[in-house]
């Protein structure tokens, strides 16, 4: 319980300080298990980031990963996820970019040269388009390769045939 | 002009010093490197994709299959995410023997790196002994899981199977006989100067820079920056046990070497201090839902059979809802970002492979240097190929 309360206190201190200086940019927060997500606007991220990174109170100065999660059906559809991590403070929190199909998101590599990857990752296996990065090209896949394998319309296991179809969407 | 006074060489994906199938785009200047290029994926197979289809228990044997030099730091991270998500405290022997476990994986996998890292290098024999060391280690995996490799002991709420006869005598005798064979491997290498000579000042980062790549574990901490997960954020019981975090101070290739080699008689320390605070009791927790019931309870209760059919054939449901959970692999940071939609599938997994993390600095550490320089720095960042594609 004391982890409960700590994060409760944690959360107004991230969030407080957000909201206090981009009024507009917190679309909104949630505490799950002790974890803090704030969900930002798609056009603020970078700016957000670097805020966090640089604010002495906070000095989120690690960027643990960076992933995306498809909500197929959902509008926006992706969820590009951030977790950030202070060495300093030895503090999570999550941030959350909602983004349609087809929509970018704007890089965070000026902020943290570990997004370069993790954002090649997520452009290859989601087709979310990330904006402004040095060297968007697929990571994981060869180059030529159709489609993005970790959206949720696209098969675990296919056959010949459901290719030549052109799939089943 | 300039174009043609460099050269363009292709390093792996089939090269031993690559460990595994990474492939290397070299731009040289002489033996100069001017560009570093790395190109992953040939492992890749679909790892994250496989685990959306499968029950919460059945991803475990994927995880093994990541860094398959420490399958136990892998399931750990698994199991932790999910029990995170539902909300479960396993018992307090299960913790201790968890912890007992990855961190004899973590030896076993600082072995393997110390023994191809140095025959990389040129060292021969000690690949040799810390193989024999490694062998014991998966003697003990065989023992506690059936498996060598992919043994797949931990489970969601527990154990798979508690200890088996003798065990702790067997793990004794290897804390025992284990520092004095550490302590010939250094003196193979740690005033060798050949080795010396090969290692140290090559493949710098700063501080600042390794935090800036995302580097974590004993790379990291080789810069002098002292961030363990163990300590910051203890898991399955850490907080109880004393160690010393490494530390370096040039972030070279040397300086990881010795980071590595303290991490083992660390993780000694705390192997016998398991040994010593072992407690009786469950393996698992008592929850039906999560735990299967004992085979003979399924014979002669209904509900036991019940529970035992529900939990092989369905398998149990999460919260909704999404954590990550992140322990201190012998990589490093091995994170686990868990979606739940309530079903008993995951909605998804994500894993953060310290390798591949890691693997993004080696540009970084190689430009400037000489081409022997990228086969001690590769073996340096200790990078497992299975984890970088996953």
């Amino acid at each position: 319980m004391d982890d409960l309360k700590q994060a409760n206190a944690e959360e107004n201190l991230t969030v407080w300080k957000l909201r206090e200086r981009f009024p507009d940019a917190i679309l909104s927060t949630k505490s799950f298990r002790s974890e803090i997500t704030i969900v930002v606007k798609p056009s603020e991220i970078s700016r957000v980031c670097r805020h966090l990174k640089e604010e002495p109170e906070l000095r989120y100065d690690f960027l643990s990963d960076l992933t995306a999660v498809d909500r197929l059906r959902e509008h926006p559809r992706f969820e590009v996820v951030y977790h950030l991590y202070s060495l300093q403070f030895k503090r999570r929190v999550r941030l959350k970019v909602l983004v349609e199909e087809g929509e970018a998101v704007p890089s965070v590599t000026q902020v943290w040269r570990t997004a370069d990857w993790h954002e090649r990752e997520v452009y290859d296996m989601f087709g979310v388009g990330v904006e402004g990065h040095p060297d968007l090209r697929r990571i994981l896949m060869p180059e030529d390769w159709e489609g993005h394998p970790l959206r949720k319309d696209y098969p675990v296991q296919a056959s010949p045939k459901w290719w030549e179809e052109g799939g089943e969407r | 002009m300039t174009e043609a006074r460099t050269m363009t060489i292709n390093m792996g994906p089939q090269h031993p010093s690559t460990h595994g199938v990474l492939r290397l785009v070299l731009e040289l200047d002489g033996e100069v490197v001017v560009r570093c290029t790395p190109h992953i994926g040939y492992l890749h197979t679909g790892m994250e994709k496989i685990a959306e289809s499968k029950r919460y228990q059945q991803v475990i044997p994927i995880t093994d299959r990541m860094d398959y030099l420490a399958p136990l730091s892998n399931n750990l991270a698994y199991v932790l995410a999910v029990e995170k998500l539902m909300g479960i405290e396993v018992p307090p022997r299960a913790k201790v023997i968890r912890v007992m476990m990855t961190e004899l994986t973590r030896i076993g996998s600082h072995l393997v790196w110390l023994g191809t890292h140095a025959i990389d290098i040129g060292a021969m024999s000690v690949f040799l002994y810390a193989f024999r060391e490694r062998e014991q280690i998966l003697d003990m995996y065989e023992q506690v899981s059936g498996a060598r490799m992919m043994s797949s002991y931990f489970r969601v709420g527990g154990l798979f199977a508690d200890l088996p006869e003798r065990f702790e005598e067997t793990v004794r005798s290897f804390v025992t006989s284990f520092p004095d064979r550490l302590a010939e491997y250094e003196d193979l290498l740690t005033a060798n100067p050949i080795w010396i000579q090969r290692t140290k000042g090559v493949g710098v980062i700063k501080p600042e820079d390794a935090v800036d790549l995302g580097m974590s574990g004993p790379n990291l901490r080789a810069c002098g920056v002292p961030w363990d997960i163990r300590k910051s954020h203890p898991y399955s019981g850490y907080e109880q046990y004393n160690f010393e975090i490494s530390r370096g101070t040039h972030g070279d290739v040397y300086d990881r070497y010795l980071c590595r080699v303290f991490e083992m008689r660390q993780s000694i320390a705390i192997v016998r201090q398991a040994l010593e605070r072992l407690p009786d009791g469950p393996i698992a927790v008592a929850d039906p839902k999560v735990t299967p019931p004992p085979k003979p309870m399924v014979k002669k209760s209904m509900e036991a059979l019940i529970h035992h059919f529900l939990l092989w054939s369905e398998g149990f449901r999460t919260p909704v809802g999404e954590v990550y959970q992140s322990i201190e692999s012998p990589k490093g940071e091995f994170g686990v970002y868990l979606v739940s939609d309530g079903s008993n599938i995951p909605y998804r997994v994500h894993f953060r492979a310290p390798s591949f993390v890691n693997l993004q600095a080696l540009p970084r550490m190689a430009e400037g240097r000489l081409v022997a320089d990228v086969v001690a720095i590769i073996g340096s960042i200790d990078i497992v190929l299975g984890e970088v594609d996953r």
